[in-house]
């Protein structure tokens, strides 16, 4: 079957297969290889993408079912201009990864929350966060960048 | 080292950012996982649904015959190979041959065009089996009647890590053994003021390396080439020589980013496998695991350790006892050092004038066990911790100040013929204390531990490495070691970068690769900041030297008129910087020059351990007595790490470190029925989320500069693991004065205890 969806801001087409999930379609087939496979269970979170704005776990989600919808994957969230957004950065800046297997399904699932809920309260990260798995960091330094990512971008929104 | 304990840091001890930062965050960092070459086929693998079985028959023949199947790989077809691997002993096949030793063991691989082909035509191999008796526990293991797993006899594996044989493969199910023996135990029991007592259980565990097994293999008639998530490339490389019998410069290991590690990824896995497949099948095979078969492939070890600890009238620690069996599964993998480090590391962190520990290691017929983070320490550690809470609690001493009163002291030689102490522990439980509120009032239900341990740290001293500058001034370093994600790509470039006198950001890591960079024996025993640590050092002053020689033969003037500085030379009125050094010399603007180290057992490194890994933890827990759930409110720790040479990294290994130690703790652990996995999958294996984590974490490094590593630096990233199954024990105890000697402490284990501890004041039934 044809597979239309807009992808990090550009219209694509693809063929597929009806049982194919949309991270085999993302990384097999459009050679973005951010979203991380780990559980298959929608147990980790390494495999989420944004659907509609919506994080879920490519590893589960049938390609089919992203038919005319606006996917985002890690590779689309750098400006044109190649500057990271404030999540990615603040990641950085508060070492919130080791190994960074995890760390393109932590991102795509703060910017859900932020996008959602500019302002969220400790607990309202804690709780959104709470499907990406980490065995690395032990979760306090992506806390602390989450929070420095609300602070930066309410400064941007003036 | 001594000659610049006064210096300020331009690069080192700065919390610099991530060399890696850019690539991980975007999505551009390329694991073995993403990796896909020209022309390369897919693997997937038959597995055992037999605990123990002989293999009566396999007919391959439908699964060949399926269109996409290129080969299907067969233990009885490997003329032509080696295929026994193992760098402890040789018991471990590539693929199951005539017999399987646990349920999930590899017994024949399909090679197809694609994954989705591969599975299929798993479904079309049939195997007949003939069921064997199977044994799950240590000691029924060892009992006279009990069925045998290895028939063949073992050589130890010149690459073991310890000097002592392996007994392994003398016809019993006996994989290892380690003794420990000095003073008079029975004399110092019959004396004590006071003993504690206890059977302690350390669960199996599953590391959750989040990217699970992977490599892709490449054979042609005279090379091997490996792209694996592997810790230990040159390990690996080792086993291969063996398997394909060429020489190691045939054999080429690459490993690009890595997700996850903790031990899980050290020494050979899957990589003989993958190039069996792609030996048979004449092209490049990749085979991926899902985490459902990295289950299967490797645990950490389990422990039940009885010991004893006893005390004089004045509360010192006079004796210990312990006799441990561990389970290292259906093959040895790292066991048999598992074995030794788990006995060395019951003494640790104190003093003890008697000692006797008698340590067994068993085969089961279990998933393999090998390294995990903390390997041996985290093990002895629950019992350990526990026991001195134990034992203050009955001569009415405060733990904390039991511990001080009992701690190793800087330099003393607590375990007789290893390194004197490297370490401050009453230090580092002091500050661990202050943060945690040792001394202040606590709401009912809640409870407070502290805790400490000391790890014979390093491995083996055996790194090499090699640092080129370039003539314009930028430097190159050759690494072996892995970046796994601890930061030892950030951090070994900062010491280069201090040295060389250059900016951090000219200054770039070459990695992991055999056929490129130079020896380096292992990345764990969190060695990396220490031995390559020196050995970047080392050979950043070796090219300076040389480079003070090539600017005195620009200069025409003798190598003592040259003043080495920051970043170049002077000499009299002139300055060069390095740049200019090399461009003058090689009368163009490009060109090198090469500086090397090679660190081994000798001078500083002579004397073992390399370091004592040494850390304190403490923490609060919350415990509802109705549901028998416990909160982390609060935890400390404090590594005891030398020097930080970035501290927000050292830090990173802290509390990742503890996060695990408290997923051992309070829910992780691999559970077998009668011999099955039940729980071989992350909707069952239950691992530290998010909400799990205390609102309070401090955490601090102690950096005296007592280690022999670059500027005075340790390693880090175990210690605090190794002490938080006990303080979570220590701390639900004085929560609800019911003591639990076994881990994880789940809620239906404490809301138990509670009750049983009740029962045992005589209270009633609430």
């Amino acid at each position: 079957m044809e597979l239309r969806f807009e992808l990090n801001g550009r219209d694509v087409a693809v063929e597929c297969e009806p049982q194919q999930t949309l991270s085999e379609v993302l990384r097999n087939r459009l050679n973005l290889t951010g979203a991380k496979i780990s559980c298959e269970v929608q147990v980790c979170g390494a495999c989420t993408v944004l659907v509609d704005g919506l994080p879920v776990s490519s590893c589960t989600y049938l390609a089919y079912e992203a038919q005319g919808r606006t996917v985002t994957t890690i590779e689309g969230l750098e400006d044109r201009d190649r500057t990271l957004h404030p999540i990615q950065q603040c990641f950085i800046d508060e070492f919130a990864f080791q190994c960074g297997f995890c760390t393109p399904g932590m991102i795509l699932s703060a910017k859900a929350l932020l996008d959602d809920n500019p302002d969220p309260t400790d607990d309202e990260i804690i709780h959104h966060m709470d499907g990406n798995l980490c065995r690395c960091t032990g979760y306090v330094p992506i806390l602390k960048a989450i929070r420095k990512a609300v602070a930066v971008m309410k400064e941007a929104r003036g | 080292m001594s000659d610049d304990k006064s210096r300020d840091f331009e690069v080192v001890n700065h919390s610099v950012p991530r060399r890696d930062g850019r690539a991980k965050v975007s999505g551009r960092a390329i694991y073995v996982s993403d990796v896909k070459l020209a022309g390369m086929a897919y693997a997937k693998v038959l597995r055992s649904p037999y605990a123990h079985a002989t293999i009566v028959s396999m007919d391959t023949s439908r699964a060949e015959a399926h269109p996409g199947v290129y080969n299907v790989l067969r233990g009885d077809d490997l003329e032509g190979l080696n295929p026994y691997f193992g760098h402890a002993v040789k018991d471990h096949p590539l693929v199951a041959i005539d017999k399987v030793r646990y349920a999930g063991e590899p017994v024949a691989a399909v090679i197809a065009e694609d994954e989705l082909t591969a599975y299929e035509a798993l479904e079309l191999i049939h195997v007949e089996y003939e069921e064997l008796p199977a044994v799950m526990e240590p000691q029924e293991s060892l009992a006279a009647d009990a069925p045998l797993l290895h028939q063949r006899q073992f050589e130890a594996g010149a690459l073991r890590g310890f000097e002592g044989e392996v007994t392994a493969g003398r016809g019993t199910n006996l994989c290892q053994e380690h003794h420990i023996k000095w003073g008079d135990v029975d004399e110092a029991f019959a004396n004590a003021a006071a003993v504690a007592e206890g059977e302690y259980y350390f669960p199996m565990a599953y590391a959750y390396a989040m990217e699970p097994y992977v490599a892709i293999a490449e054979v042609g008639d005279d090379s091997v080439t490996i792209y694996s998530s592997a810790q230990h490339p040159f390990m690996v490389r080792h086993d291969l020589k063996t398997i394909f019998d060429m020489p190691v410069s045939q054999i080429r290991l690459i490993v690009p980013f890595v997700g996850g590690g903790y031990g899980s990824k050290s020494y050979t896995k899957i990589e003989p496998l993958v190039s069996a497949c792609a030996w048979k099948a004449r092209r490049p095979v990749k085979l991926q695991l899902s985490v459902e078969e990295a289950m299967l492939t490797t645990r950490g070890d389990d422990a039940l350790t009885w010991m004893r600890t006893a005390v004089d009238a004045d509360g010192k620690i006079i004796a210990r006892q312990a006799k441990i069996y561990m389970n290292t599964g259906a093959y040895a993998e790292n066991s048999p050092l598992v074995c030794e480090k788990s006995s060395n590391r019951c003494v640790g962190p104190y003093a003890i004038p008697n000692v006797q520990i008698d340590n067994t290691m068993v085969y089961t017929n279990t998933v393999p066990a090998s390294s995990f983070r903390g390997f041996g320490c985290a093990q002895v550690t629950m019992a350990g911790e526990s026991q001195i809470d134990e034992l203050a609690a009955r001569i009415g001493m405060d733990p904390y100040e039991f511990r001080l009163h009992n701690a190793a002291r800087p330099r003393q030689e607590f375990f007789p013929g290893m390194r004197p102490f490297d370490g401050t522990l009453t230090e580092d439980l002091k500050i661990v204390a202050d943060n945690i509120g040792w001394k202040e009032p606590l709401p009912s239900g809640h409870g407070r531990s502290i805790g400490c341990s000391a790890s014979d740290a390093g491995a083996y001293p055996l790194t090499s490495t090699a640092v080129r500058v370039h003539a314009d001034g930028s430097a190159s370093l050759m690494i072996g070691s892995t970046e796994l994600g601890q930061g030892s790509h950030t951090v070994l470039p900062q010491i280069a970068a201090e040295e060389l006198g250059i900016p951090f950001d000219l200054v770039r890591v070459v990695s992991s690769d055999t056929a490129i960079t130079p020896y380096d024996r292992s990345t764990g025993a969190s060695r990396t900041t220490t031995l390559m640590g020196r050995a970047v050092q080392e050979a950043s002053r070796e090219a300076k030297e040389q480079m003070v020689r090539m600017a005195a033969d620009v200069l025409g003037v003798e190598e003592s008129e040259i003043q080495s500085v920051r970043g170049g030379i002077t000499c009299g009125e002139a300055r060069l910087n390095w740049s200019e050094v090399l461009t003058r010399y090689y009368k163009l603007p490009d060109g090198e020059v090469i500086g090397r180290a090679y660190i081994r057992k000798d001078k500083d490194f002579a004397q073992l351990p390399v370091f004592w890994e040494a850390a304190s933890t403490g923490i609060e827990v919350s415990v509802d007595e109705e549901t028998g759930k416990v909160t982390m409110e609060k935890l400390g720790t404090c590594g005891d790490v030398g020097l930080a040479i970035n501290p927000a990294l050292a830090e990173g290994q802290d509390i990742g470190a503890a996060t695990t130690g408290m997923g051992i703790g309070m829910f992780e652990e691999l559970e077998f029925d009668r011999n099955q996995l039940l729980n071989g999958n992350l909707l069952e294996y239950r691992l530290p989320r998010f909400s799990d984590m205390p609102r309070t974490v401090k955490l601090e490094l102690v950096q005296n500069r007592d280690g022999v590593g670059p500027y005075g630096a340790k390693g880090g990233g175990e210690a605090s693991l190794n002490s938080l199954p006990a303080n979570i024990a220590n701390a639900v105890y004085a929560a609800t004065g019911a003591r639990i000697r076994r881990a994880p402490l789940t809620p239906e284990k404490v809301w138990r205890a509670i009750r049983e501890a009740r029962a045992a004041r005589g209270e009633n039934e609430s």
